[in-house]
């Protein structure tokens, strides 16, 4: 756990492939759950967790990483409270972080459509929905404050959907048969985080935050065991900077770039999470992946990222195939008896709103045995035209027209269907070319969201003291599998709701600790690795590009690591990232000089990780030996194709400590339910 | 939708850094797909670039889904291109036919000063942010959400106006490099939501006086922001900033006694 100082030696064994991991038991994680009933957990904590009054509050200095929902809105809050607070993030500003591309929604136990819905069920279905994986207190909470951000955000000027009342909207999201997600046409996530922005900046003109955007972290200082700075590189002049805090929050985002394509947005990486990994933050879960059922497919090996069509698309839109296989007709020429709508003959409990897991493996199920359409092969259809017909229906009806036309029905059809998903129409339009009013979209699934992440306690601490992680960087709520809408309420629930209480309780007993000067040998030495590690890569003077070795990077892990998986994919797999990276190391060729805005520097220090990752995803994968959510081993499965888990044996959380050079060591936490009986998720 | 390749003669605006002076290069690219996206096709740019042992051309791009408002190119004397309500990573390369030239330059503005190639500073934006664009209400103030309806003509204008993306295409549209169209559409995403309300007055003349002091131009309605604007911001949104402003000065004069 000591004594790792971001050398890079182990990166460099050419061509020696070895599986290093061993399981390891010794060390229990302490998950610091609450004792007392489920439902009292939380209003407990906060009654007896430790404060830090005023006065000593302007004393403390956090580090926040990142200005997504999780990082801004913790920012802004612990500002609020009269912290010292420093926020950085890579993008030029706050603003711009990946979660402003969030599309659908925001789930919150609100149950404002009096449909049934309560803390208790969005905690259940939360559960449910991520099979069994996840730690009951954690998930129990984030139901409980749910309703708080929606409050919260409305109090922002957070201009959510309204109804003709003019109160708040809701649609539904796949896994959950109520209707509780809030939502902003197609930009969710755009509004939400303006609104934290709009907050945080509030902070940033009062002087309680200062903000640092083009920077990028590049390693956590540990003092004495405890967080207590960090490294950061000013992307625009190259200088490497030194940073202290009596606390350090990760907020970094997730890392399903490490598959090349994805949803994500093209600098979304994992090397804040990966330098608190190496300074010995427990990695939980890494191989819970999130493979999103509709997005545009892949057309070519220009390919930069894959574009989401939001799973709330779904709540008017049907998937099907036709029922002929290599049939090369166009979508709108199939008839109705040709077509195969899979996933209501399959699960007809859900339809098309069964979990994202089971949507996106029974598109390619379907795609593998040859009914898979346009040109690739590799797509499904997802269909407007009876959305569009029953609503244009009862919108003439509402004219007093009962008896209207076909075109008019279509005409007012459309324009429901407009204002509700518009702008992802039009996205689509613009990408592919095709008007999806009128040709079914061709979707295919993507990466999209990363479960895994940073092990953090019930107090959204590492097993590093004074080192936090909130949001997508931790592993905290989602199990095996997300559903949807849930990562921006953990987001803010985390910034919001949860941290202010969580850090008061570690801060009030560093009170008495002074700021450390910058030019601690910790310090020092620190900023000499990460320099170290930067004209190390520069040097190497190569022959390949960034790109081409991340995309190798991603194919390996797609094909080996994707959708399905097995022990002889994973061991290939790794033995040929290992292989990968210590060619990275040898030819690898970055253009331009450290001391100057440098994108392509900045990438190959975020590959450099992601190749490092790629080994760690890979065994977990291996050692999972049973299937659930996102994770699917092609040897556990149910007759029927269903996910099967084994919850004898692997009812934990892995949580890998990383050996300098040596591989990985295996911790497990084990997982107990005492409220929820675990049964085998069925949607049917 | 048929697909073709094209080959292209592309003018790209370099510069090394704010304090230095840029020029144009003319690069060439072969066998571009009409699938491709704007950004992708100065991806195969920069490939090329880097493999011939010379400098890829730096520029700012992140979501590539036209909602983080990084990306920024004037293409063809137009910020963001051809297509319009698009950004420039939306740009898809079936606006352009074989053997078209490409001029590519940043967005220019005083208050935007150029980092690197096509890369520009707009931390302009949020200072003015900073100045009073959000509403003061701390973390756990708010009321239950459904505890004051709002009006779902306004909710739905409000929302028209939030959905800016902070991307300054309206400025470097601009003759005179004005922001009216990104202030007015903060002011009006805040003013017609009854939550923005009592910080109304103030907002608006804060975030005016902070524009001026950045350094952006005045106004002279000739609608050039409106034409260019990505999330198409609707100018009506300047005179409702004029409106409010013209009411907020008027009300801090009478408030002197
Ligand atoms: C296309 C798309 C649509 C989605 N739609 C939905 C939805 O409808 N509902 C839902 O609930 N979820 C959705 N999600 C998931 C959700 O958006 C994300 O999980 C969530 O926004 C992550 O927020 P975050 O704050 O954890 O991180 P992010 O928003 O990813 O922010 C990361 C921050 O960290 C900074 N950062 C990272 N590394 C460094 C470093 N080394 N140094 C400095 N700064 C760093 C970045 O600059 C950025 O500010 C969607 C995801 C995608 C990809
Ligand atoms: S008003 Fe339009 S052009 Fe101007 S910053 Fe906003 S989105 Fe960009
Ligand atoms: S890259 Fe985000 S809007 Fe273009």
């Amino acid at each position: 756990m000591n004594g790792i100082n971001g050398k890079e030696d182990d990166c460099n064994n050419d061509g020696d492939i070895k599986i290093f991991f061993s399981i390891q038991l010794i060390m229990p994680l302490e998950s610091k759950n609450p004792s007392g009933p489920l439902d009292q957990k939380w209003t407990n904590y906060k009654g007896h967790c430790k404060l830090v009054n005023p006065a000593n509050k302007r004393k403390l200095e956090i580090i926040v990483v990142g200005t997504g929902l999780a990082g801004a809105s913790a920012a802004a809050s612990l500002g609020e409270l009269g912290y010292k607070v420093k926020s950085f993030c890579f993008q030029d500003s706050p603003r711009r972080a990946h979660s402003i591309a969030a599309q659908g929604g925001i789930n919150a136990a609100k149950n404002y459509q009096n449909d049934g819905d309560s803390v208790y069920r969005l905690f259940y279905d939360t559960i449910k929905g991520g099979d069994y994986r996840s730690r009951e207190s954690n998930v129990y909470r984030l139901a409980e404050v749910s309703a708080n951000i929606i409050d919260q955000c409305v109090a922002q000027g957070v201009p959510f959907a309204r109804e003709y009342g003019g109160l708040l909207s809701n649609r539904s999201f796949g896994g959950v048969q109520v209707q509780r997600t809030f939502y902003a046409a197609g930009q969710t996530g755009q509004q939400l985080l303006i609104g934290a922005y709009q907050a945080l900046e509030r902070q940033i003109a009062l002087g309680t935050v200062e903000m640092f955007s083009r920077h990028e972290m590049l390693d956590v200082v540990v003092i004495d065991g405890k967080a207590r700075g960090i490294i950061t590189r000013n992307l625009i002049t190259g200088e490497l900077e030194r940073h202290f805090g009596h606390a350090v929050l990760l907020c970094s985002g997730g890392y399903g770039n490490v598959f090349y394509l994805s949803t994500n947005a093209m600098g979304s990486n994992v090397t804040a999470a990966w330098k608190a990994h190496k300074r010995g933050a427990l990695f939980g879960n890494p191989c819970y992946t999130q493979i999103h059922p509709t997005c545009i497919p892949v057309t070519g090996d220009h390919q930069s990222k894959l574009t989401l069509m939001s799973e709330s698309l779904r709540n008017d839109g049907r998937i099907w195939v036709p029922k002929k296989q290599n049939d090369t007709r166009k979508g709108n020429e199939i008839p109705e008896d040709e077509r195969d709508y899979y996933l209501e003959r399959r699960y007809p409990a859900f339809g098309n709103l069964v979990p994202r897991d089971v949507a996106s493996r029974a598109a390619k199920e379907r795609c593998d045995a040859g009914y898979g359409v346009g040109t690739s092969k590799q797509a499904v259809f997802l269909d407007f035209s009876d959305a569009i017909n029953r609503y244009g229906k009862i919108e003439c009806s509402k004219l007093g027209n009962h008896n209207p036309t076909a075109e008019e029905i279509r005409h007012h059809g459309t324009e429901v269907i407009k204002e509700k998903y518009g702008n992802l129409f039009d996205m689509y339009e613009k990408i592919t070319g095709e008007n999806p009013y009128n040709v079914p979209m061709r979707i295919y699934p993507a990466v999209h969201y990363t479960m895994g992440g940073l092990w953090v306690d019930y107090e959204l601490m590492t097993n590093v003291p004074g080192l936090y992680a909130l949001g997508e960087c931790n592993f905290s709520d989602h199990g095996a599998n997300r559903l949807g809408a849930s990562a921006l309420m953990q987001g803010l629930a985390d910034g919001y709701f949860v941290i202010p209480y969580t850090l008061g309780n570690y801060l009030a007993d560093e009170i008495r600790t002074k700021e450390i000067p910058t030019t601690h040998p910790a310090f020092e030495g620190a900023e000499k690795g990460v320099a170290e590690r930067i004209s190390k890569l520069m040097n190497i003077k190569g022959n390949e590009t960034v790109e081409s070795f991340h995309k190798r990077l991603g194919k390996i892990m797609w094909d080996k690591c994707g959708m399905a998986r097995n022990a002889n994919g994973l061991k290939e797999a790794i033995a040929e990232i290992q292989k990968l990276r210590a060619e990275f190391w040898k030819n690898v060729r970055i253009p331009g000089d450290i001391k100057e805005m440098n994108p392509e520097l900045d990438k190959a220090n975020r590959v450099a990780d992601f190749l490092e990752l790629g080994e760690l995803i890979c065994m977990d994968a291996l050692q999972r030996e049973e299937s659930c959510g996102g994770h699917f081993r092609e040897e556990y499965q149910t007759p029927e194709g269903e996910a099967m888990r084994n919850d004898d044996r692997f009812m934990y959380v892995s949580a890998w400590e990383y050996q300098n050079g040596s591989g990985w060591e295996l911790h497990k936490e084990e997982l107990k339910y005492e409220e929820v009986k675990p049964v085998q998720r069925s949607y049917k | 939708m048929e697909h073709y390749t094209m080959n292209l003669n592309l003018k790209v605006w370099k510069q090394k850094n704010a304090a230095s002076k840029g020029k144009f290069e003319t690069f060439e690219v072969k066998d571009i797909s009409s699938e491709m996206s704007f950004l992708e096709m100065f991806d195969v740019l920069n490939e090329r670039l880097i493999n011939e042992g010379k400098e890829p051309v730096a520029f700012d791009h992140d979501c590539r889904e036209g909602i983080c408002g990084m990306c920024s190119m004037y293409i063809n004397g137009r910020p963001h291109g051809p297509w319009h309500g698009t950004t420039t990573c939306q740009l898809h390369m079936r606006a352009f036919k074989d053997g078209d030239t490409i001029v590519v330059e940043p967005w220019r503005a005083n208050a935007f000063p150029v980092i690197k190639d096509l890369m520009v500073d707009r931390t302009a934006f949020d200072r003015i942010i900073q100045a009073g664009g959000y509403i003061s209400v701390n973390t756990g103030n708010a009321v239950d959400g459904n505890a004051i309806p709002i009006e779902k003509e306004h909710a739905d204008k409000s929302f028209a106006a939030a959905a800016c993306i902070g991307c300054g295409a309206c400025v470097a549209a601009c003759k005179n490099s004005s922001a009216m169209l990104f202030v007015s559409a903060k002011v009006s995403h805040l003013a017609l939501l009854p939550q923005g309300d009592p910080e109304r007055k103030t907002r608006v003349l804060n975030m005016v006086t902070q524009m001026d002091k950045e350094g952006f131009g005045a106004c002279t309605n000739t609608g050039a922001c409106e034409a260019v604007c990505p999330k198409e911001i609707s100018i009506a949104n300047i005179a409702r900033l004029n409106g409010e402003y013209t009411m907020a000065a008027l009300s801090a004069d009478n408030s002197h006694d």
